[in-house]
């Protein structure tokens, strides 16, 4: 398993729909080869379909689908040149660890030996050497994963598909695997297309996220396009916490828009939005609480959640409820303390309303 | 995809060309007909035998040839292949049902000549092959034309499926309904409403007078009552198993089990030999108590005192279940919301069993409406539909129109409580099983339903008990009630072997004894794969009209035993399919009397096999037939157990469809013993069932001994104590 065949996929033009139901709408989506692509959304917003698009085990109602360059459309699972990784893991329960990650290279009868061979290599590769003689009841949950990841990267795809691999794992696990699944597809070079609905996870693996919305692409860039510059209230609050407040803009100049918001007039980086009512997002950590009789824009708190490390704050404040993380531990203020909260324009965003 | 349906088109044609295409009389495998000069394949009935119109089939075999290999657009060439198959087929139905010796016929005027009023015996195995070749064409070209996900295996099985319950399920059932409407030389639709309304069906003359009611209202009546006898039992049963320290559940278990595998009419054996005039327990109260020795047991009571003994285990096998279901969380909050453990039961517990309750009930219902043995032994002068049916076939009066009739009551009476439970019961589940593991404890019952559920349950348990002593007693006995001197004479005469010349069997049981247990070995697998098959499409594949088809095959489930056997003389005695006499049929109604089982079995079993393990299968490049044969079998062992043993066991068991299909050749074990009941000589027909009943418990045994647990987890890894 030196290299791997590298493939790109392609839709155009794909609509899904299950009877009066459209679990897509019109997509057009371009994957380049080598790359780990992220769909993230809510549940229902039609990520999985579209990965199941791509696998074959579902077929698209409208549209074309290309991986590699070659048309795909009508081919079902088994003669695509795709594996996937499932959220239950799926390892066979009665077969060895061994068997089922040789399971791919049987059915297309490879001889016995070599196949066990190639699995052997296969779980080298995912850190399980010496363990392919037991049941997949006999591994941890992680070990579990990393023999599905195995099992599917073996067939040497064009394209590795995963789906929520880490969603049964514990938050310690979840980020070690998610470390080990990124380092295995940069090291093979494979293209691989993720699904998840963790925000987090699909920043921390990701070369570009695909963010879905009811049926459809919501935005999509790098993790640091989606963070710096989300295109709208959706993004800003699906991509990060933000707090969203009513503004408006009063004039742009040099990329710089003059907003006000409650009474109070501040240079926010326009974003490409032009005058008129706006949304200005400003992330949780940016805000800053002093006491009362410094400027800034006035609250109550009313609640407080000490975590150690920082500190939560909800504020009651004209701009709505805001929602604060502050690093300042030593000085907490408490629950019904009259604040004023500061923020660096430079470091908000808006959006449109 | 083009490979596959050239090979069957090959197939088709080999045939057409090789193989006789009509049934010849020396039986579907003799292969006499080779040496024959008589026209016997199709391509020599149409050449020689001026048989013009098997030329429909390999007309349109070549044409669906020529389209796959002159159109080049895959569309439409699957799209024509499919009409081309389609019309085949249709005309190779169509010219069977039209071109027979006798009977109907259609298109007088079109089709004349001498070689067509001759007939045409009944098709053969080149007809076999012809029609099945051009279904899979037919399926291999739908699959191609996008139904299906393209996925040729699946459908090829959706369409073998569809014909095979078509032609062995709605066609012989729809000669039922085409004779309800017969009248002397025609048919008539306004003769069948008085017929079917007479009041010797639905007279309520019990009720309100002082005359006998309709046979359907006997029917009815009887079913409503054993319906909630059994469920009442079954649920003293369940609770008495689950909720307390009972301490001899286990043979409580085995008492729910033996039912099962015992030969329906033995229970009325043995309740004859105990209750009847003669019998023990009468002449101890005639000795002990004076009391006058009555024919009661031959009539309504009897027949209802052994359908409740023979039922109660189908409902306590549902209501365990349903029991079990009730989540003891439930039950803790009810109580730690002040409720005493009666409250608890009443409001909570109770309310929550309630759709299983009436599914048991549903069940028994049907069981009732359906059984043959019981009244057959035990009815007297108290007919029900199912055994009236038998008395209209086989009576001096043979009379198929009442039959037919009857069936129809019958038939309506089981579809509706079918199509009730399926409607009403079937969507509500008030389970409440979940993934989560429930470490709380089933409430206690309270002191009042213990007792009562004690007081129902093990005076029967102990009644079950004693019925079936007696049948093991009354098999060593020289003639029960008159002279109980120990003797093995019943089991020598049955079962003897003679070793005074070479070795023979020359007991009278043997012939019908290999019969049943060669033809359930050969059903029973059969059974269960055809069941297993749709349990599989139903539970995996998605395709239109599913509903329509887990109805189609749920629906012989509702058709009672002596309405199929009646169907399958009146639409198999005849060409196109001529199969009485034989074992085929047998094995056929055997097949599809017991798939619905098979079925519900697959379906609980493959829903709790999670979809990814398939998809991770096909994702990995194995197609549906490898990931069936390498995932999905391997870890369906307990349901292919159960399926197995269930068709084996009602295939050595069932009476009431069989009796109409045996023959001298083939006689099955049922019939031979319902003719020694007949007879009088009820110590031999007591010794065989004993011998039907240890047969059964042995290959149980086997089962599970060649079929085994799945291994999962290594079991040689047990906790070591401390």
């Amino acid at each position: 398993m030196t290299t791997l065949t590298q493939g790109s996929v392609h839709f155009d033009g794909v609509v899904k729909k299950y009877g009066a139901v459209t679990a897509l709408k019109r997509l057009d989506l371009k994957i380049d080869p080598g790359q780990l692509v992220t769909l993230l959304g809510p549940s229902g917003c039609g990520k999985t379909t579209t990965l199941r698009l791509v696998a074959g085990l579902e077929m698209a109602t409208e549209g074309k689908i290309l991986i590699g360059g070659e048309d795909v459309t009508h081919l079902t699972a088994t003669y695509r040149k795709v594996s996937m990784v499932f959220q239950s893991y799926a390892l066979f329960p009665h077969m060895t660890v061994r068997q089922n990650v040789a399971y791919g290279l049987t059915v297309k009868s490879m001889p016995k030996a070599e196949a066990a061979q190639k699995a052997d290599h296969g779980l080298e590769l995912v850190g399980l050497a010496g363990f392919g003689d037991r049941l997949p009841s006999e591994l941890s949950g992680g070990q579990q994963q990393r023999v599905a990841v195995a099992r599917a990267i073996v067939l040497e795809p064009e394209v590795l598909l995963l789906d929520e691999p880490l969603s049964n794992l514990d938050a310690k696990l979840r980020r070690h695997v998610r470390e080990e699944i990124r380092q295995i597809q940069q090291r093979l070079g494979l293209t691989a297309v993720y699904v998840t609905h963790d925000q987090e996870e699909a920043m921390a693996v990701s070369d570009r996220i695909i963010v879905m919305k009811n049926a459809e692409i919501a935005q999509e860039g790098t993790p640091g396009d989606l963070y710096e510059a989300p295109k709208s209230e959706f993004i800003a609050d699906f991509i990060g916490d933000a707090n969203l407040a009513a503004c408006d803009v009063g004039g742009v100049t040099d990329g710089i828009a003059s907003v006000r918001m409650d009474g109070l007039t501040y240079q926010v980086p326009a974003g490409g939005l032009n005058k008129g009512a706006a949304k200005m997002v400003l992330r949780p950590h940016h805000l800053r609480l002093h006491s009362a009789d410094e400027p800034g824009v006035k609250g109550v708190v009313s609640y407080a959640a000490y975590l150690g490390k920082e500190i939560q704050y909800t504020v009651d404040s004209p701009l709505g409820e805001l929602f604060v993380i502050s690093g300042v531990v030593n000085k907490p203020f408490a629950q019904g303390d009259d604040v004023s909260v500061q923020f660096d324009a430079n470091l908000a965003r808006l959006v449109a309303a | 995809m083009k490979r596959t349906i050239f090979l069957w088109l090959f197939v088709g044609l080999v045939g057409f060309v090789l193989l006789p295409w009509h049934m010849t009389d020396r039986g579907f495998t003799s292969f006499d007909w080779m040496r024959d000069d008589a026209p016997s394949t199709g391509l020599m009935l149409v050449m020689q035998g001026g048989f013009w119109w098997l030329l429909a089939p390999l007309l349109a075999g070549l044409a669906a040839a020529a389209i796959q290999l002159k159109i080049q657009t895959p569309v439409q060439r699957s799209k024509l292949t499919l009409w081309a198959a389609a019309a085949g087929l249709f005309l190779t139905a169509l010219q069977g049902l039209v071109i027979v010796r006798a009977g109907p016929r259609l298109f007088e005027t079109f089709l004349t000549g001498e070689t067509v009023m001759g007939g045409q015996p009944g098709f053969g195995i080149g007809a076999g092959v012809v029609v099945i070749a051009l279904l899979f064409v037919l399926t291999n070209a739908l699959s191609q034309t996008g139904k299906g996900q393209g996925d040729a295996f699946v459908v090829s099985m959706i369409g073998l499926i569809i014909a095979l319950v078509a032609v062995f399920v709605f066609y012989p059932v729809s000669h039922i309904l085409v004779r309800a409407f017969e009248v002397q030389g025609g048919y008539s639709l306004t003769e069948f409403f008085p017929r079917f309304f007479d009041s010797d069906l639905w007279g309520l003359g019990c009720v309100i007078g002082s005359r006998s009611c309709g046979t359907a209202i006997n029917s009815l009546f009887l079913a409503t009552l054993t319906g909630a006898g059994t469920t009442l039992l079954g649920l003293s049963f369940a609770l008495i198993f689950t909720r307390t320290d009972f301490r001899a559940k286990k043979v409580l278990r085995v008492l729910t089990i033996i039912p099962i595998i015992t030969p329906p009419f033995v229970i009325g054996l043995a309740l004859i030999l105990l209750f009847g005039r003669n019998g023990t327990i009468t002449e101890l109260a005639a000795d002990l108590f004076g009391m006058e020795k009555t024919r009661w047991l031959y009539g309504f009571w009897g027949v209802y005192f052994a359908q409740l003994l023979s039922f109660t285990p189908i409902a306590f096998l549902v209501l365990i279940g349903v029991v079990q279901g009730v989540s003891p969380s439930m039950e803790e909050a009810s109580q730690t919301l002040d409720a005493d453990r009666w409250q608890t039961f009443r409001y909570v517990s109770l309310p929550l069993m309630r759709p299983g309750l009436a599914n048991a009930f549903l069940l028994g219902f049907i069981e009732s409406l359906a059984d043959f043995g019981n009244p057959l032994v035990l009815g007297g002068n108290f007919g029900v539909l199912s055994t009236e049916i038998y008395f209209a076939i086989v009576g001096s009066v043979a009379d198929p129109a009442k039959a037919a009739i009857l069936a129809i009551a019958l038939l309506t009476l089981t579809l509706s409580a079918f199509l009730i439970q399926r409607s009403w019961v079937g969507k509500k589940s008030y389970a409440t099983i979940t993934g989560k593991a429930d470490s709380g404890q089933n409430a206690a019952l309270s002191p009042l339903v213990r007792t009562a559920c004690y007081a129902t349950a093990l005076p029967w348990a102990a009644l079950t008990f004693v019925v079936y002593s007696m049948i093991v007693f009354g098999s060593f006995v020289k003639l029960w009630g008159y002279d109980h001197t120990f003797t093995f004479a019943h089991y020598v005469r049955a079962f003897g072997m003679d070793f005074s010349n070479g070795w023979r069997f020359s007991g009278v049981a043997w012939d019908s004894y290999f019969t049943t247990l060669t033809i359930s070995t050969i059903a029973a697998p059969l059974t269960a794969l055809v069941g297993l098959s749709t349990a599989y499409l139903l539970v995996r594949q998605k395709f239109v009209g599913k509903d329509a088809f887990e109805f189609s095959t749920m629906l012989s489930f509702a058709i009672p035993g002596t309405v199929i056997g009646v169907s399958y003389i009146m639409a198999f005695n005849f060409p196109p399919i001529e199969l009485t006499g034989t074992s085929i049929i047998l094995i056929i109604v055997f097949v599809f009397r017991n798939m619905p089982v098979g079925v519900r079995g697959g379906i609980a079993a493959m829903s709790q096999l999670d979809n990814s393990l398939d998809e991770a299968s096909i994702t990995l490049g194995a197609n549906s037939f490898t990931t069936v044969r390498r995932v999905i079998l391997p870890l369906m062992g307990p349901a292919i157990l159960a399926a197995l043993t269930y068709s084996f066991v009602r295939a050595i068991t069932s009476v009431s469809a069989v009796i109409f299909l045996v023959s001298a050749k083939h006689n099955m074990a049922t019939s031979f013993i319902v003719g020694r009941v007949e007879n009088g000589e009820f110590g031999i027909a007591i010794a065989y069932s004993a011998v039907l009943i240890i047969t059964m418990l042995a290959a149980i045994l086997l089962l599970q001994l060649l079929i085994g647990t799945r291994r999962l987890r290594r079991t040689d890894r047990v906790q070591q104590p401390a």
